[in-house]
């Protein structure tokens, strides 16, 4: 038992922390203010001010002179919607994918003897130490045989089988899903698959969560699979169209402000949302193991 | 077959048929497809040719590939030198029991590791650049002296990626470091207390080697990711498909894409990634086995 402890609420100590946190998270987060305020800016306005513009409005903010104006021709003018879109079905789609494989997989690694197991298993997780770059040019040369070049199916399948996520299910089947469920169900009769969906999914729930989430945001930020794989332009996802706005419009730096953050927000909310399945997805193979 | 089972022999193959499948076809196959290749050299689209250890030959005389590993290690121990202190000082100042918004400071150190790198380069080209950019103009108004036209992208690109990348990585390390600090036992601390231990010494003997297996983890990820550097430098220097201004951006893994994809050698691109490979598990072995030793 610890002896109670009286301690003032604020300790001189501990305003120094708040000091060094709220100096750090002002350098952490004034890259997303900076870019905030730039993409409601007049290029005029761009170059005189470094964050707001000056004026006589609240806090001495001319508030009047900022718009939404790139937001508009982004979603008016560009093909951002389309592209908007993409990234929606790419990201869900995939991340539902690699959910479903890689917690099948880990299952009958986990829940199963069966001869060759260990050498799979070793197999497969003995591939994470290879570069991803060495697999690039021969697994286009396997999309190209396959026909899956300037398909969404070329994203989908070789991202449905990482070796990470093998690992994550796996570890948390043996973890959280009983030996004796599964076996009391098989007795009263249930189909192994109706085992694997009712009552083996229910189970790690949270780990479900956590992974979609971490694929979703993974395929949403790629940029080099889906440069390499999608050719057609009415296919690609915000990284490369943002990219090629650059491009196009490198001057217009309102603009392109206001697509990077466009492209950026869906994917903060949704860490916003999860943020605990996710940050605990990601540790919980290194901290615990 | 064993009475005690109620399943079938099948049932396992076919949970694991999916993720086996796609496994074996999108990553088992283009790795031994890439051994191939490492012995081969490809002259156009259809033709290759097989050459031996010509190409492991090759990559001893190629000075850009010796101008990439030079800038890879220095971003290498630059990313080790400041991400993991970075990282172990934000997860310290956050592991308080009585700190007050820990979960928000948490969020706001990670927020930088969910954006993509494509939109980080976007973000880094425009604040890293001359006069207008929010690097200089914030150094330019910390410090008059500070020269507002600061050639970041085009003089430091070795300082431009490693603030980049320090930007991204610090927050999302911090976490996998706040997580062990938490499974330190506080017993542990509370004796070193009572022994006299003062704050340092107490870090020093009890909370570092309570944290030192996921330490050596994260030495591992930022080593090995260091070494596979490739988006971040392609993107923010795409104008030169990720070389930069005189070859200063110039990483192992932009040169494998850019003899790969550009001028289509795969051969010789193979050739680097089974070296980068080889150099990653070496690595990886040595490491282990002198964490081994430190915990005997």
């Amino acid at each position: 038992m610890s002896l109670p402890s009286h301690r003032p609420l604020l300790r001189p100590g501990t305003l120094v922390i708040y000091a060094l946190l709220g100096f750090f998270g002002l350098l952490t987060l004034m890259p997303f203010f900076w870019m905030i305020c730039a993409s409601l800016k007049t290029p005029a306005d761009f170059f005189s001010s470094q964050f707001l513009p000056p004026g006589d409005g609240l806090f001495g903010v001319g508030w009047d002179r900022l718009s939404l104006a790139q937001y508009v021709r982004l979603f008016r003018e560009l093909p951002v919607p389309r592209a908007m879109l993409n990234s929606i079905f790419l990201a869900s789609v995939g991340s539902v994918f690699a959910t479903l494989f890689c917690a099948a997989g880990g299952y009958a690694l986990a829940k199963f003897k069966f001869p060759g197991r260990e050498l799979i298993t070793t197999l497969i997780l003995g591939t994470v130490v290879l570069p991803a770059a060495l697999l690039l040019s021969p697994k286009f040369e396997t999309l190209f045989h396959l026909h899956l070049v300037d398909h969404y199916l070329g994203i989908f399948l070789p991202a449905a089988a990482p070796a990470f996520g093998l690992y994550l299910f796996r570890q948390s089947m043996v973890n959280s899903v009983p030996a004796d469920i599964i076996e009391s169900a098989r007795i009263d009769g249930c189909g192994e698959v109706r085992i694997f969906f009712t009552i083996v999914l229910p189970l790690i729930r949270p780990m479900i969560s956590a992974y979609l989430v971490i694929v979703f945001i993974a395929l949403w930020n790629d940029f080099i699979t889906p440069q390499i794989v999608l050719q057609s332009p009415e296919l690609q996802p915000l990284p490369l169209v943002i990219f090629e706005l650059k491009g196009l419009y490198g001057a217009e730096y309102s603009m392109i402000m206001a697509g990077t953050l466009v492209s950026i927000a869906p994917v903060m909310f949704l860490f916003l949302l999860l943020q605990r399945e996710f940050i605990s997805g990601l540790t919980s193979g290194a901290v615990k193991g | 077959m064993k009475a005690s089972r109620l399943h079938s022999p099948w049932t396992p193959w076919l949970f694991l048929a999916p993720f086996l499948l796609s496994f074996a076809v999108f990553f088992a196959w283009p790795a031994v497809r890439s051994l191939m290749l490492a012995f081969e050299q490809t002259y156009g689209p259809k033709t290759t040719a097989f050459v031996g250890l010509t190409n492991l030959r090759f990559l001893a005389h190629d000075p850009f590939l010796w101008t990439a590993v030079g800038n890879t290690v220095v971003f290498a121990l630059a990313a080790v030198l400041l991400q993991i202190p970075a990282a172990l000082g934000l997860a310290l100042l956050l592991n308080r029991s009585d700190l007050r918004g820990r979960r928000f400071f948490r969020l706001v150190f990670f927020s930088p590791s969910i954006v993509g790198l494509a939109f980080v380069a976007i973000m880094f080209s425009f604040m890293l650049e001359k006069r207008t950019g929010l690097v200089n103009g914030s150094l330019h108004q910390l410090f008059p002296a500070w020269n507002p036209d600061f050639p970041w992208l085009e003089r430091y690109v070795m300082p431009s990626l490693v603030l980049a990348q320090l930007w991204i990585s610090a927050g999302f390390y911090m976490v996998y470091l706040l997580a062990a600090l938490q499974n330190v036992p506080g017993e542990l601390l509370d004796a070193a207390n009572i022994d006299g231990a003062g704050p340092w010494q107490r870090f020093w003997h009890v909370t570092l080697p309570e944290i030192r297996p996921v330490l050596n983890i994260i030495l591992l990820l930022v080593v090995t990711g260091s070494f596979q550097l490739f988006d971040l430098p392609y993107l923010l220097y795409n104008d030169t498909s990720g070389s930069g201004p005189d070859n200063h951006a110039l990483t192992v893994v932009t040169y494998l894409f850019q003899t790969g994809f550009r001028s289509g050698d795969l051969g010789y691109a193979s050739a680097i990634g089974w070296m980068l490979t080889l150099v990653l598990v070496g690595f990886a072995l040595v490491q282990r086995r002198l964490a081994q030793r430190n915990e005997t």
